[in-house]
C-alpha cells in the first residue's frame, strides 16, 4: 500500500487508485495482457456464432481433419468430426466462467473469514488460524472429488466447490492486512463514534484491504482455470458432450501422434489465457505496490 | 539445547493437527455415498455383506474409527480395498521411492536453476537477460503439466526421436528426463521470480551498499552477503512445494507411465478405497508438517534475527 500516515485518512483511496491506474496504463505488458483477455472473451462469446458448424454435430466427411478452410473447420476437427473452432471456444467460455465465479466465491469467503480473524484477534484469531492450518493440510483434490461424488457432477457445483476451497490463501492475506489496519486511528475513531464490530469490519476494514485482494484475485483466476482443466482432464469436471479446455486437451493428448492440432489448438488457447492473467496480475501488483518489485 | 527443545515442541504440536486431518478425512470419505465394493457388475447382496463383514465395514462408524486409529498407532495403514492382496503400507512403500526420486531431482534442479536465474535477472535488471527470465517465469507458471509433458513428448519423442515418450525401464535416465523437466519447470519459474524480487530488495539495502563501498568484488557481495537473506522467501515457498512434488504428480506419472504413488489419492477417492486414501492423506500432510518445520529451521539459519520460540 502506498498510502502514508500523513495522508487524509478519510480519502486515502482516490490517490491510491489514480496512481495505480496511471502506472498500469504505463505498463505495456499489462495493456497487452488486458487486450488479449478482452479478445479471448469476445472470441469465446461471439466466435461460435461466426462459424456455421455446431459443437456436437458430427461431420462424417471431415473426420480428424487438420485446420483449413474446408467446410469452415478453421481449426480442424476431432476424431468424431466435430468442429474444433466451435468446441474450443465453447470450452474457453466454460473455463472463463468457472474461473471468474469460483474466484468470486473464494473472494467473499476469504475476505469475511480473514477480516474477522485479523480484526477480532486474540483467541478467536488463534482458533480460526488453526482451522485454516488443518484445512490446508488436506490435499485439495481430495475435497473436490468427494464434493463431486456427494452432489453429482454439475458444472455449477464445480464452480462452488473450487471456490469454496480456494479461499484459504485469500483469508491469510486479508487477515494480515486486517491486523495492520486494526491499530489505525480511523478504526479508533469509528469505535469512538459508536460503530459496532460488524459495521467496522464491513465499512472500514474490508475496503482498506481491497488492494492486495484484487491482485491476488487476478492471480487466482488463472489458478482456478488451471485447476478446472486439471479436473476435467481427469474426467471429474465438465462432462461430454460439453467441452472445457481441459477435456479437449485430454482427448488431444491421446491423439497427438496422428492429429497434433487436436492438442495444440486448445493448449495454445489455455496457455495464452493463463499467461495473460498472470501478466495482468503481476502488473497490477507492481502498480498498486510500487515498493515491491 | 534450545533447538532440540523447539523441534520436540513443534512435533508434539503437530500431532493434534495430524489427528484432526485424519479424523476429517476419515468421516468425509466414509460418509460419502457408495462403498469400495460398488463395481460395474453388481455383486450379489450376500457377497457384499460378507466382504463388508470381513473388512469390518458392517460395524458402527465409531467402532471403525477407533479401530483404524488403533491400527494406525501401531504403524499399520490397513489393507487396500481395491488392490487386493496388497496392504496400503506395501503400495506406498513400492511407489514412494519412485515419486520421491523424481520429486527430489526436480526440486534440486528447480532450486539451483531458479535461484541462479533469479540472481542473474536481478543483477541485470531491465536488460535482455532480465526480460528473458521474466518471460520464462510467466510461461513456466502458466503452462499446465498435462500440456507441457505431451508437448515435450511430441517434440522430443515423436518428431525428433531423442527420448522415449513414456515408460519406466528401472529408472533409466532417458525415461526420467521429460517427467523431471515437466515437474521442475513450475517451481523453477516460481523460485526464479521470488529470488529476483527479494534479491532486488536486498541489493538496495545499506549493508550491501557498504560492501560495495568497501570495494568487495561483486561475486563476494552476492554470494556472502546478499544471497542468504534473499533466499528466505524461497525457503517459505519450498515447504508446500516439496510436500506436493514428493507425493507424486498424478498427471506426470500417468502420462509418462511411471509406477509412483501420484495416482493413489485420486483413484482411492474415486473407488472409495478408504484405507488407501487415508494413507495418502497422512503421508501428504505429515510431509507438509515436517517440511514446514525444516523450513522454519532453515529460515532461522539464514536469518540470525529469527529466534526459534515454541
Amino acid at each position: 500500500m502506498i498510502e502514508s500516515a500523513d495522508e487524509d485518512p478519510l480519502a486515502p483511496a482516490a490517490g491510491l487508485w489514480r496512481d495505480a491506474g496511471r502506472r498500469l496504463r504505463g505498463s505495456r505488458a499489462a495493456l497487452l495482457a488486458l487486450g488479449v483477455i478482452a479478445l479471448l472473451v469476445a472470441l469465446a462469446l461471439l466466435g461460435p456464432r461466426l462459424n456455421p458448424n455446431r459443437s456436437d454435430t458430427i461431420d462424417w466427411s471431415c473426420i480428424a481433419m487438420p485446420p483449413g478452410l474446408r467446410h469452415a473447420h478453421w481449426w480442424g476437427t476431432d476424431r468424431l468430426g466435430r468442429d474444433l473452432f466451435v468446441r474450443t471456444l465453447l470450452g474457453t467460455r466454460i473455463s472463463l466462467a468457472v474461473g471468474l465465479i469460483a474466484t468470486a466465491v473464494s473472494l467473499v469467503v476469504g475476505i469475511v473469514y480473514g477480516a474477522i480473524a485479523g480484526f477480532v484477534g486474540g483467541r478467536v484469531d488463534h482458533l480460526m488460524m488453526r482451522v485454516l492450518e488443518i484445512l490446508s493440510g488436506l490435499p485439495l483434490i481430495f475435497f473436490v472429488i468427494l464434493l463431486t461424488v456427494v452432489f453429482g457432477r454439475s458444472v455449477y457445483l464445480l464452480f462452488l466447490s473450487i471456490g469454496a476451497i480456494g479461499w484459504l490463501t485469500m483469508a491469510r492475506i486479508v487477515r494480515g492486512q486486517a491486523m495492520v489496519i486494526r491499530g489505525r486511528e480511523f478504526i479508533e475513531a469509528a469505535t469512538a463514534a459508536g460503530a459496532g464490530p460488524v459495521r467496522i469490519v464491513l465499512r472500514h476494514v474490508v475496503p482498506n484491504v481491497i488492494g492486495p485482494v484484487i491482485v491476488y484475485a487476478t492471480l487466482t483466476v488463472p489458478q482456478i482455470i488451471l485447476f478446472e482443466s486439471f479436473l476435467s482432464f481427469l474426467g471429474l469436471g465438465i462432462q461430454e458432450p460439453q467441452a472445457s479446455l481441459g477435456t479437449l486437451i485430454a482427448s488431444g493428448a491421446a491423439e497427438m501422434e496422428s492429429a497434433p492440432w487436436m492438442l495444440l489448438v486448445p493448449s495454445v488457447i489455455l496457455a495464452t489465457l493463463l499467461i495473460s492473467f498472470n501478466v495482468l496480475g503481476d502488473a497490477l501488483r507492481d502498480s498498486l505496490d510500487p515498493g515491491e518489485l | 539445547m534450545p533447538m532440540i527443545r523447539y523441534v520436540l515442541v513443534r512435533l508434539c504440536g503437530a500431532l493434534p493437527t495430524l489427528l484432526a486431518i485424519v479424523t476429517i478425512s476419515f468421516f468425509l470419505i466414509h460418509l460419502a455415498p457408495g462403498g469400495p465394493f460398488d463395481q460395474e457388475q453388481t455383486l450379489p447382496a450376500d457377497v457384499v455383506a460378507n466382504l463388508n463383514a470381513a473388512y469390518g465395514l458392517d460395524r458402527p462408524i465409531w467402532v471403525q474409527y477407533t479401530r483404524y486409529l488403533g491400527d494406525l498407532a501401531r504403524g499399520d495403514f490397513g489393507p487396500s480395498f481395491r488392490y487386493k492382496d496388497f496392504t496400503v503400507t506395501e503400495l506406498i512403500r513400492q511407489g514412494l521411492p519412485v515419486s520421491m526420486t523424481l520429486g527430489a531431482i526436480a526440486i534440486a534442479i528447480a532450486l539451483l536453476a531458479g535461484v541462479a536465474t533469479g540472481v542473474a535477472a536481478a543483477l541485470h535488471r531491465g536488460r535482455l537477460l532480465d526480460h528473458a527470465s521474466i518471460a520464462l517465469a510467466v510461461v513456466g507458471i502458466a503452462i499446465p503439466s498435462f500440456v507441457l509433458l505431451p508437448a515435450l513428448g511430441l517434440l522430443f519423442g515423436v518428431w525428433l526421436h531423442w527420448l522415449p515418450v513414456a515408460g519406466w525401464d528401472r529408472g533409466s535416465i532417458k525415461d526420467l528426463v521429460l517427467p523431471v523437466v515437466t515437474l521442475a519447470l513450475p517451481p523453477l519459474a516460481f523460485i526464479a521470480r521470488l529470488t529476483r524480487g527479494s534479491m532486488l530488495e536486498v541489493l538496495q539495502s545499506h549493508y550491501v551498499r557498504t560492501a560495495f563501498a568497501k570495494g568487495l568484488a561483486l561475486r563476494t557481495i552476492v554470494l556472502r552477503h546478499a544471497l542468504r537473506p534473499a533466499l528466505i522467501p524461497v525457503a517459505s515457498y519450498l515447504a508446500p512445494a516439496i510436500a506436493m512434488i514428493m507425493t507424486g504428480s498424478l498427471v506426470v506419472e500417468t502420462i509418462a507411465g511411471l509406477p509412483g504413488i501420484g495416482r493413489y489419492l485420486v483413484q482411492g477417492a474415486l473407488n472409495r478405497d478408504y484405507t488407501l486414501v487415508l494413507g495418502m492423506v497422512i503421508v501428504y500432510s505429515a510431509l507438509l508438517i515436517l517440511m514446514g518445520l525444516l523450513v522454519d529451521l532453515l529460515i532461522a539459519a539464514l536469518d540470525p534475527r529469527v529466534r526459534l520460540e515454541a
